[in-house]
């Protein structure tokens, strides 16, 4: 049994080392790394790498021309930013105004833990009440706007 | 969270929403916005339809429409190209120049184009995308609207209408004075 998980554990690990990358219009690992972080401008959220258009293709010989001449990819990337805009860039930059967008996946995460806590805990401080009322036979307690609203409600019935 | 708070918080919290829709119903569509608006034309050379040299540089000094089209292009480019031939001949003499820039096309798809509207300004084909990426282009048509300096300082995507064509060019034309 245990050379049995053993095995299977073993081929869990190793397969993947040997699975295929997933197809892409680029072969060299240099020139797919800047492209896939470009827009392909007549596409819906496709990286230039991944666009079959003859716009994208454009776009990939010109990536592949300038790190030929000696750009880095972060020069290149910055040739692209200067004619569309950060618009062009797949991921924002990680600088001024953009983190705000990088951050508030964690903010609103952050927001809903503090949100569900403070429920929770009165959710609990509630039951609690409710059961120790029990055990000494006093009568559980109401929250003062239930109990206004009942009060409300009993004089409107009691004027019908 | 009491009942009392979750009455303002709700509201509170689709403001931004409602202020960010009323926002993108006051913009307009067609304005895509171009960081090469007020900067420098980014100069190119290419050979035209008719054999010869096509650039920025050659026609330094003037006011100049860029235009990139494809003959791909249905409606835009065809409901355009009477109208640039049309202003192209109403402002030459003014020293006004046109360039057409054909991109993601077929040089004999190009050509038939041309003949179809006999189209008498420069028009070349743009064979590696360069020129129409250092423009910044998205898609066709679009026209850069350039100051007698060299300088881009408008862009229009979609058609160009008479009306854009002459207010654009006329404003150049009138800082050149």
């Amino acid at each position: 049994m245990t050379r049995l998980v053993s095995l299977v554990l073993l081929w869990l690990v190793v397969t993947p080392a040997f699975a295929q990358p997933p197809a892409t219009n680029v072969e060299d690992p240099r020139l797919y790394d800047v492209a896939s972080q470009l827009r392909c401008v007549v596409c819906q959220n496709l990286s230039v790498a991944d666009s079959p258009s003859e716009m994208a293709q454009q776009m990939r010989a010109l990536v592949r021309e300038r790190l030929r001449a000696g750009d880095t990819p972060e020069q290149v990337l910055q040739y692209f930013v200067d004619k569309y805009g950060e618009w062009i860039l797949l991921s924002p930059r990680r600088r001024g105004f953009n983190w705000l967008v990088w951050s508030a996946p964690l903010t609103a995460t952050i927001i809903g833990l503090i949100v569900a806590g403070f429920t929770i805990r009165r959710w609990t401080a509630r039951r609690r009440a409710r059961l120790s009322a029990m055990a000494t036979g006093a009568p559980p307690p109401v929250d003062p706007a239930m109990r206004e609203r009942i009060r409300r409600e009993m004089e409107l019935e009691g004027e019908r | 969270m009491s009942r009392r708070s979750l009455r303002w918080l709700l509201p509170a919290a689709a403001l931004p929403v409602l202020a960010l829709l009323a926002y993108g119903f006051r913009v307009n569509h067609r304005d895509i916005p171009s960081p090469l608006v007020n900067r420098a034309a980014t100069p190119f050379t290419l050979t035209s339809y008719a054999g010869e040299p096509m650039s920025l540089e050659a026609n330094k000094g003037r006011v100049i429409v860029v235009n990139f089209w494809a003959s791909w292009c249905i409606p835009a480019c065809y409901e355009e190209a009477p109208v640039l031939e049309r202003n192209w001949r109403t402002y030459k003499d003014r020293g006004v120049v046109v360039l057409g820039v054909d991109i993601q096309d077929k040089a004999d798809a190009g050509r038939k184009f041309i003949d179809q509207f006999s189209l008498t300004f420069p028009n070349a084909l743009d064979p590696t995308g360069k020129v129409s990426i250092d423009y910044g282009v998205y898609g066709v048509p679009e026209t850069f609207f350039i100051d007698a300096r060299g300088n881009i300082r408008a862009k229009h995507v979609g058609a160009v209408t008479d009306a854009v064509f002459q207010r654009e060019v006329e404003r150049l034309l009138a800082e050149t004075k």
